[in-house]
């Protein structure tokens, strides 16, 4: 097809803890290794998106080039909670899509810090003076934890309870067993924030943070960044041998938003936009999810990892509980699901993460993933999923050879 | 000695003797919210009426709190309530206490209503919650 997309440059950070850097410098050093890895410099990108959310209205796009080069290039600062670094790649894919740009450079990054696994949620709140009534509920009072919660641990640990409540042979073993998973796998990335296998039963028996999901269950907090450079197909065709050898072809690339549902009310849905991005996905592609030779998923929690399987076809319906029972998700197994070691391991610097899976699907697909190589691999799918909400899905291929 | 005044902690929360929930539905779909309204996210259209809402209804999920903000009580039970006739509203299950055990998904329960605090007029705040039928 003549207007397929590639990635021609990837690279990410390690995820962790930068206290002596910014996300500038963050920015910066996946920005030049994505530029470096593409045989490219900044002088031939037309186009610059940058995903951030915490900073989302600091113009970091444009603080970027003042350390990478400015060219006068557009440059569009993109937020959409933590589909943010999926939606940078899309805004740059759609630049080069409109004819605007034939190549582009998208950068994800968060510095988040030690903030907390609930962020400013975890800190005490002020004692009520008067009340008076404010914001679209008539609130007079803060609610969280008065009428349920709205944190994240909780949503989507009653989002993988909603779930289990549907499906016989789902329950907290089986959720545990999605982490005992990722952290094993995190084992091979030297990238991942942590690299520490753990027991099942040191994952059902760390401290209860929203049950069923114990702490070892919870990505963490972290910094990191991630870029990719894209181009057109006719301006792939210009490029060195060995960048056209090692480009990854963007199969499909699909962003959804909620659709209406009863129980918006209560929580936002994970699973219809999920499951509406990934068939689109399958049908842009022209593949199904027996092609996928493996998927980094949106595992922010392992309750979400679980419901994903369903939501993404990897299993049967109903069937989620049954696939990692029998290790089907594990990187020797039927569809290797987060070899990276997932947000639960690998971390979640929340700017980067949708930037992020697409480096490592992108790193395997070439044959580059050193330990943690799915050997073989050709096609492999990537999804974030940000509340409330956006879901981003993008499925990639080896260049035919 | 009960305060002299109380509130509602939401405006969607009806007190007085027989305390209940009300939605803004639309007049159109029928599809019911808590908030208040621009426009229906459902059908699109304009006018909503203010309907109220059963007292009853199933546990459709929960998750068992154990982190919280410092001075948010731990553990507590986060619900989501399918309300018979409609709506789906999320609340607490009412000394539930923290054994997964004894929790059943699908199980029968009412809306029951609860201090949350009192500022410093003395008017006290009251939410709703919910207790096995």
């Amino acid at each position: 097809m003549a207007d397929n997309i590639w990635i021609i440059g990837a690279t990410m950070t390690k995820f962790g803890r930068y206290p002596d850097k910014d996300s500038v410098d963050l920015a910066s050093e996946t920005a030049l290794g994505a530029l470096a890895d593409a045989g490219a410099t900044i002088g031939d990108m037309q186009m610059l998106a940058v995903g951030c959310l915490l900073e989302a209205s600091n113009m970091l796009g444009q603080h970027l080039q003042k350390q990478i080069g400015q060219t006068g290039i557009p440059v569009f600062n993109v937020a959409n909670a933590c589909a943010t670094g999926a939606t940078a790649v899309r805004t740059a894919m759609l630049s080069i899509k409109a004819g605007e740009a034939d190549m582009a450079l998208a950068v994800g990054v968060e510095q988040m810090g030690k903030m907390g696994l609930l962020g400013p949620a975890g800190r005490e709140r002020a004692k009520p003076t008067g009340f008076e009534r404010s914001g679209r509920y008539g609130t007079v009072m803060p609610v969280e934890g008065v009428l349920g919660t709205q944190l994240m641990p909780g949503v989507f640990a009653q989002a993988g309870m909603e779930y289990a409540s549907h499906h016989d042979g789902v329950g907290f073993e089986q959720f545990a067993k999605v982490a005992e998973k990722n952290h094993a796998h995190s084992t091979l990335n030297p990238l991942a924030q942590y690299q520490k296998a753990f027991s099942l039963e040191e994952v059902m028996g760390s401290a209860m943070v929203a049950y069923p999901n114990t702490l070892l269950m919870c990505c963490p907090t972290g910094d990191g960044s991630a870029a990719v450079v894209l181009c057109s197909d006719a301006k792939l065709k210009t490029l060195d041998p060995d960048v056209r050898r090692r480009a990854v072809k963007i199969s499909a690339s699909v962003l959804t938003s909620d659709p209406y549902v009863e129980s918006d009310t209560a929580q936002p849905d994970v699973s219809t936009l999920t499951k509406n991005a990934a068939k689109t996905a399958y049908e842009q592609a022209g593949l199904g999810p027996q092609d996928l030779d493996l998927v980094e998923l949106h595992d922010c929690f392992a309750t979400a990892e679980l419901i994903h399987y369903e939501n993404l076809s990897l299993c049967e319906p109903g069937g989620a509980g049954d696939f990692i029972d029998r290790r089907g998700p594990w990187r020797d197994g039927q569809t290797p699901v987060n070899v990276s070691g997932g947000l639960i391991s690998k971390g979640h610097p929340i700017g980067a993460t949708g930037v992020a899976n697409l480096y490592e699907v992108a790193t395997h697909l070439r044959g580059e993933a050193g330990d943690r190589q799915i050997e073989g691999a050709k096609v492999g799918l990537t999804h974030v999923i940000g509340l409330g909400s956006a879901c981003a899905v993008h499925i990639l291929e080896k260049a035919a050879s | 000695m009960s305060p002299s005044m109380q509130m509602s902690v939401v405006d969607y929360l009806v007190l007085g003797d027989s305390p209940h929930l009300e939605a803004n539905a639309c007049t159109s779909c029928g599809a019911l919210f808590f908030d208040r309204r621009n426009a229906c996210a459902k059908c699109g259209k304009l006018d909503f009426e203010r309907r109220p809402l059963a007292t009853s209804g199933v546990v459709r999920s929960y998750t068992i709190i154990h982190r919280a903000a410092p001075n948010v009580p731990v553990p507590y039970v986060s619900s989501v309530i399918e309300l018979d006739g409609g709506g789906v509203v999320k609340g607490n299950l009412i000394d539930a206490g923290s054994d997964p055990e004894k929790i059943e998904l699908g199980m029968k329960v009412k809306l029951t209503t609860f201090g949350c605090g009192v500022d410093e007029e003395g008017t006290e705040a009251v939410a709703f919650g919910f207790v096995p039928a």
